[in-house]
């Protein structure tokens, strides 16, 4: 059953990042790859916002955390991107890349859980 | 395109489920199974970019199978951040910023260790077409 549930929020997740990159790739065509931030940025909202949610059925983390979430987001087209960058001596946006998805992930992700936890009480 | 990206999603997200289930971490221990994961992921798609673009020709579904798909769903970029949020508000600081930063690290190395792995194994084969 976990594993379902796993396998439909990444069913979800992947395409949706896919359609969101390119649909954002499409309308800002610059070296900074404003997709993957995107996404990356959206799924540690919702993922820290699952973390605050700590009323909600075990099913649901399984199903949104793990499954979309995990799918949503990415490292390796981080990583990859990031890379790119420097290989292409592109080294102020690889390393705006950098810090600006650490910090606004984590941000995010603060904020998700702040969000989840005013709307608790 | 879309369903070839789902089901190659699916199956990165189960390898990545798979790996937490047998690798689990207590509270306010290093998350080594997201940490392998997502480094062990950013080789792969450093090898698989240079094999799909400067290898023989492969099926135009490869790479979002693969890359897109598979890569994208086993790799997670919200784990990993709440995770370090995790290990931040458990009181271990240190290990949080490690495990940040260390993935980071580990991850950029590896997509980087990939693409030169992938252009030697191709240079061997002479099969270097870019």
């Amino acid at each position: 059953m976990t594993v379902l549930l796993v396998a439909l929020g990444a069913a979800v997740g992947a395409p949706v990042r896919y359609v969101v990159d390119r649909f954002i790739q499409a309308r800002h065509d610059s070296l900074f790859p404003w997709g993957t931030l995107t996404v990356n940025l959206a799924g540690c909202l919702v993922l820290g916002a699952l973390a605050g949610s700590g009323g909600l059925p075990g099913w649901v983390a399984t199903l949104v955390g793990i499954g979309f979430c995990g799918a949503l987001t990415t490292y390796s087209t981080f990583g990859y991107e990031t890379v790119r960058l420097v290989r292409e001596r592109a080294w102020l946006i690889a390393a705006t890349n950098a810090a600006v998805s650490l910090a606004g992930g984590l941000a995010a992700a603060y904020l998700g859980l702040g969000l989840a936890e005013s709307l608790g009480r | 395109m879309l369903g070839v990206i789902a089901a190659g999603g699916v199956i990165g997200a189960l390898a990545r489920y798979g790996l937490g289930v047998a690798f689990p971490h207590p509270r306010t221990g290093f998350p080594w199974a997201t940490f392998g994961v997502n480094v062990s992921g950013c080789l792969l798609i450093g090898v698989l970019i240079v094999l799909v673009t400067e290898g023989p020709a492969a099926h135009p579904l490869t790479r979002p199978f693969l890359g897109t798909g598979v890569l994208g769903g086993y790799t997670t970029f919200s784990t990993a951040m709440v995770d370090t949020q995790h290990l931040w508000r458990s009181g271990a600081a240190g290990t949080g910023l490690a495990y940040l930063f260390g993935t980071l690290a580990a991850a950029l190395a590896a997509v980087w260790l990939g693409i030169l792995a992938a252009r030697w194994w191709l240079g061997l084969r002479g099969r270097r077409t870019a």
